[in-house]
């Protein structure tokens, strides 16, 4: 009943959201795998960072693509220093505590936001949001192919540092074997700090990709969260190669959800090959045992 | 070298060590022996800075580190091989082996690691393999070596022979033994008390947080006590 290159076109599309979706779980992931815990405040720092797009694009006009280094490197600066100087400092070295901590920082962040941004729908204005490319039968907005490519770049260079420098390496050592990384004199407070940088940063990226055809609400980083969420817990806990393959996946899902069942109703595909993946494989594509 | 003065540590409420003397001057091996539970391990552990002693002092090469970081403790070059291995399961034996010398020995980390290898050609040939799935000697040489990369001045040797088959452990002391003259000052924390005498210079034996007995390793293995309490007979 459906044209092939209509399920063509929205395969494509959801790749497309799929690579954002990528790096918002590879985030996610990454603080999960380093710090053992579930990042509640993943959702709001998210809002933060678009909010952050919004007002540098409002205020001093900055194209939201151009502000990717500047706002991907705040993040990880305002990961760090909250590891450092609250979540590290305040939970005792326990996992629930962090866990609590988030938790009650996504909660301040949040009203903290509508107190300051309302609770208005914000967009932004890019002159090349109407730019369509025409790939088969398929018409893809530019905004969307630049955030896929960006996404992919951004995620395959923290592989590479993930995989290559001491840092990542430490990183890497320390989600499995935090007392053999102290014995070879990794401080694993800073690496901890680090990695909930580098998860923090990721989420800087993804609000400039995601601002260009996106709109921000004080409560619109959770909807991405929940579906990252999602992705990391389908992909494996903790495991990169997981979140990228769920991401694609979770986005590929919910672009043909759409197509066939409606916006509303679309989403009941991702529930559905989520408990499916739970069903067959508890510790997801990609996990391994704890 | 390393001199631990009336050291008094445990975990919370419950103290382990109860006031520990020991010594270990350059060039030596010290056996460090006793059977489980004595508080072999906390002793390491709180030397090489992994928790906070309850009171003493540890000094090493004259500088105290009582209470410092194992970042600073590793700095100063001294490296523990602890009990377990504690290698990095997810990693490659080339990155176990190059993260030996995260926080000390950088400058000659190619020079260093391919040393390591020489004294353990096994571990070239799985170099890219992660060391999760190397067996239990090969496992053992990859925390050896791995503290070796870090350019030790004293080692800690927490338990090297548990879990290996007897001709390993004989490898495994026959290597201790080489290592130490090419000058590596070597704590060797055991529970195998004939093999740990024959090699050592000293030994000490820690029993319920105290140190029993101490002297020449010559001395100790013919200790009518320790014989006893040790070697049933």
């Amino acid at each position: 009943m459906f044209d092939p290159a209509f399920l063509f076109a929205g395969i494509l599309n959801g790749l497309l959201a799929g690579g954002i979706y990528v790096l918002v779980a590879v985030g996610l992931t990454l603080i999960y795998g380093v710090l053992h815990i579930i990042n509640f405040a993943h959702g709001s720092l998210l809002m933060l960072a678009m909010y952050a797009v919004f007002y540098l694009w409002r205020l001093i006009g900055i194209d939201p693509y151009a502000a990717l280094p500047v706002v991907t490197a705040g993040a990880f600066g305002l990961g760090f220093v909250l590891y450092r100087l609250l979540i590290g400092r305040y939970s005792h070295g326990r996992d629930e505590n962090i866990l609590l901590i988030t938790l009650g920082l996504s909660i301040v962040i949040d009203n903290v936001a509508l107190l300051f941004f309302g609770g208005d729908t914000q967009t932004i204005d890019v002159p090349y949001a109407g730019t369509f490319v025409e790939i088969g039968a398929a018409f893809l907005p530019l905004p969307k192919i630049i955030s896929f490519g960006a996404s992919l770049v951004i995620c395959a260079a923290l592989g590479v540092y993930m995989a290559r420098s001491d840092m990542g390496k430490a990183i890497r050592a320390v989600a499995k074997e935090r007392q053999g990384a102290r014995l070879v004199g990794i401080d694993v407070e800073n690496v901890f700090a680090v990695s909930y940088g580098i998860g923090i940063a990721c989420l800087g990226a993804a609000a400039c990709l995601l601002m260009p055809t996106y709109y921000v609400t004080p409560s619109s980083g959770h909807a991405f969260v929940l579906v990252a969420f999602t992705i990391v817990v389908l992909g494996g806990m903790g495991s990169f190669a997981g979140a990228a393959v769920g991401g694609f996946l979770i986005g590929i899902t919910e672009s043909l959800g759409g197509l066939f069942l409606g916006e509303q109703l679309g989403q009941i595909g991702i529930s559905l090959i989520f408990i499916l993946i739970l069903l067959l494989k508890p510790t997801g594509l990609f996990g391994s045992k704890a | 070298m390393l001199e631990v003065a009336a050291l008094r540590a445990g975990y919370g409420p419950i103290e382990v060590l109860r006031g520990v003397d020991l010594a270990v001057g350059p060039g030596e091996i010290v056996a460090l022996l006793g059977s489980n539970g004595a508080g072999k391990s906390t002793l390491n552990n709180n030397v090489s800075g992994l928790y906070r002693p309850f009171g003493g002092s540890i000094r090493f090469e004259g500088e105290e580190i009582t209470g410092a970081s194992s970042m600073h403790i590793v700095k100063a070059g001294l490296v523990q091989v602890p009990e377990g291995r504690r290698v990095f399961p997810n990693l490659s034996v080339r990155d176990n082996l190059e993260l030996g010398s995260y926080r000390r020995g950088k400058p000659h980390r190619a020079a260093n690691l391919e040393r390591v290898l020489e004294i353990f050609p096994r571990l070239r040939e799985r170099l890219t393999q992660s060391a999760g799935t190397l067996s239990g000697g090969e496992q053992q040489m990859l925390a050896i070596g791995r503290g070796l990369m870090g350019e030790p001045r004293l080692l800690i040797l927490d338990e090297p022979s548990l879990g290996l088959s007897p001709l390993l452990v004989e490898e495994m002391f026959g290597l201790i033994g080489r290592l130490n003259r090419q000058g590596l000052a070597i704590l060797l924390v055991e529970q195998n008390v004939v093999q740990s005498l024959a090699l050592a210079h000293r030994a000490y034996v820690l029993e319920n947080g105290r140190i029993a007995l101490s002297g020449s390793a010559a001395d100790l293995a013919r200790d009518p006590d320790l014989r006893r309490s040790y070697l049933g007979h």
